[in-house]
């Protein structure tokens, strides 16, 4: 049995940025691992709000004749947005609020050799890529479902910008609620903000053509959620009506600085008391 | 403060925290230091300021003012630094429960920089020593509060800090675990890693504890070994004599006597809780039954519609206390001494040895927190 001597002195300590560049891949590699592990948790947890409402839709709507057989077309790029903004809120929000809360699992990481900022910034690429991987595979899930999907490959790198941008936002709303909140108010949370991010976020409907409701149109513009949904219709479907691509990467971006500074800020009062 | 014999492990200096919208400071100007090697208990009420002064040292507590200086960093400028060098062991099981228990080590380690192999290999030693490795593979869900506490230990040793901190160590585990912890506890400090450790079980820190430190309010009341603080505790130490005067001595005289003796701090008679008993007549031996201090002897022994009669103090044997300044063994020569001239009869004796637990309520109270 080999013994680990405690005792042994601190030789060659590493510097204080290689030893923290080292935990953040190491936590990043917890979270991927875990995250590998849990794949078909995720998936569900993501997919099937959005898969439904692709169903419903534009399926069986679309075969009854309320709405039109294009509509489809139209949807599939702003469930994929959906899918991409909401895993990664929810899939950081959750366990947030219960690593903090209730487990305290993640105090080990806390008292990990690297600045408390950089474990907020691996929850955010983590939650980023999950929403990634949400829309990589909402794409071909919703083409099986509508029996055919809008094909453009000249929208990818937009589509690869806003769905980036637009998981980033996401991470960082997740990280702000999930930091906010306790165990007790976490039902609050899906009834008060979930719901009506998921609705007024221009997945459904394409955002210029709200004019006629000029009220609803505001609402909508104040959702990030509406420049990331734009911007995969402009991509994906640019013949439908859409926000100028620009606005949305500008907007984006903004709303991505706005949300990454409130999680770091709200992080770091849940981390230190 | 370093002191001769030992460099200085961890340092508070005039640590102050007040938490927002409190009007009063959790940690009050708090100082103290523990050597390298030593095992430092900090002991306080509930609320005193213990988790919060470990809270600063461990980075997760920013302070108000004052200093934190650990292994030579200050906590306060570097907490990133200071995270490398020390290891935490909470009392609730914070695990990492979406990890088996052998990746809650190897995981950790890996956020310390220690490289694959060598990660592995300790996680197994540590396995090993801490008696987990036949379930180092399941669900930490599936763990006992014991073998949670084990693995966390491990966890927090698997790379190699200069300071560990243990946060009630043992609070909620069956003597067997609690043993364990303890025999631990006593390798760690064998191979010269520094613990703080809080504690309430004042067993525990006079077991294992080179010092403590008592807080409350947020301010340090005492510190020293649990020896030093036990024999402080002056008029604590008691000696209980039974003694039945002479002819034409009494209870006071005795007791005038006893005061003057070297050693004795002050001297009574326990009267409430042993009431006079009338001598001869009822047939009670010279010894009372149930000795020690108004026990259930005292009450049961009381002669049944007994009628009050007067007896001379000379006649009857008089329970006294003493309280001394000195080890109550060194007591019994010069007591003896000063009864046999006077023809009084020692019946019994009974030392009451003061506990680290009696410091404890002599400095912070009765009150409940």
């Amino acid at each position: 049995m080999t013994t680990v001597d405690i005792a042994a002195p601190a030789t060659g300590r590493i510097s204080a940025a290689s030893s923290a560049r080292k935990a953040f891949v190491a936590i990043l590699w917890r979270d991927v691992f875990v995250t590998g592990k849990e794949l078909w948790v995720l998936f569900i947890q993501v997919a099937l709000t959005p898969l439904f409402m692709l169903f419903i839709f534009a399926k069986v709507l679309a075969k009854q004749g309320f709405v039109s057989g294009t509509y489809g077309h139209l949807l599939l790029p702003g469930i994929v947005a959906l899918a991409a903004f909401l895993t990664a809120l929810q899939s950081v929000a959750f366990p947030l609020v219960m690593e903090f809360g209730w487990t305290k699992e993640i105090e080990d990481r806390l008292l990990a050799p690297l600045p408390t900022s950089w474990v907020t910034l691996e929850k955010l690429v983590i939650a980023t890529l999950r929403g990634l991987f949400a829309a990589v595979i909402m794409y071909p899930i919703g083409a099986l479902v509508l029996g055919s999907a809008p094909w453009r490959p000249s929208g990818f790198p937009l589509l690869l910008v806003v769905i980036l941008l637009g998981a980033w936002v996401g991470a960082g709303i997740g990280i702000t609620l999930g930091t906010l909140i306790t165990p007790a108010k976490i039902s609050i949370m899906f009834g008060l903000v979930l719901t009506p991010l998921m609705f007024t976020g221009a997945t459904q409907y394409p955002w210029p053509t709200l004019s006629s409701m000029r009220w609803f149109q505001v609402i909508t513009a104040f959702n990030p959620l509406t420049y990331c949904a734009e911007g995969v219709r402009a991509a994906m479907v640019p013949e439908f009506p859409h926000i100028q691509p620009w606005i949305c990467i500008v907007v984006l971006l903004a709303s991505s600085v706005v949300f990454t500074f409130t999680g770091m800020m709200t992080f770091r009062r849940r981390a230190y008391s | 403060m370093a002191d001769a014999d030992g460099r200085v492990a961890v340092e508070v200096i005039e640590l102050v925290k007040r938490y927002p919208k409190r009007d009063v400071n959790a940690v009050d100007g708090l100082s103290f230091a523990v050597r390298e090697g030593e095992v430092f208990g900090l002991l306080g009420p509930n609320g005193a300021g213990k988790t919060t002064t470990v809270g600063v040292l461990t980075t997760r507590v920013k302070a108000t003012s004052g200093k934190a200086i650990l292994a030579g960093i200050d906590v306060l400028r570097d907490p990133v630094a200071a995270r490398a060098r020390l290891a935490v062991v909470p009392q609730r099981s914070n695990l990492d429960r979406a990890l088996t228990p052998r990746q809650n080590l190897t995981f950790h380690a890996a956020y310390h920089g220690v490289g694959r192999a060598e990660r592995n290999a300790r996680a197994a030693a540590l396995l090993e020593q801490f008696g987990l490795l036949e379930q180092a593979d399941i669900k930490v869900d599936w763990y006992s509060g014991g073998m949670a506490q084990r693995l966390m230990i491990a966890r927090a040793l698997i790379h190699e800090p200069e300071v560990l901190f243990l946060d009630e160590p043992t609070t909620g585990l069956d003597p067997q675990a609690r043993r364990f912890v303890w025999d631990r506890i006593r390798e760690l400090r064998e191979r010269g890693v520094t613990i703080l450790l809080t504690t309430h079980d004042m067993d525990e820190a006079a077991e294992l504890t080179d010092r403590v430190g008592i807080v409350d309010h947020g301010k340090l009341l005492a510190m020293n070994t649990p020896a030093a603080l036990i024999r402080g505790l002056s008029g604590q130490s008691v000696l209980e004599l039974t003694v039945t005067p002479g002819p034409g001595d009494n209870a006071d005289a005795l007791i005038a006597a006893l005061v003057g003796l070297d050693g004795v701090d002050k001297a009574e008679r326990v009267a409430a809780a042993m009431p006079a008993f009338p001598g001869g007549g009822n047939g009670f031996p010279g010894g009372f039954p149930g000795f020690g201090g108004g026990g259930p002897g005292g009450g049961a022994a009381r002669p049944k519609g007994g009628v009050a009669t007067v007896v001379p103090d000379g006649a009857a044997p008089v329970q006294l206390r003493l309280y001394l300044t000195v080890e109550p063994a060194t007591m019994l020569g010069p007591v003896v001494t000063l009864l046999a001239p006077r023809s009084a009869e020692l019946t019994d004796v009974h030392i009451g040895q003061p506990s680290l637990e009696d410091v404890f309520i002599e400095l912070t109270g009765r009150g409940l927190r």
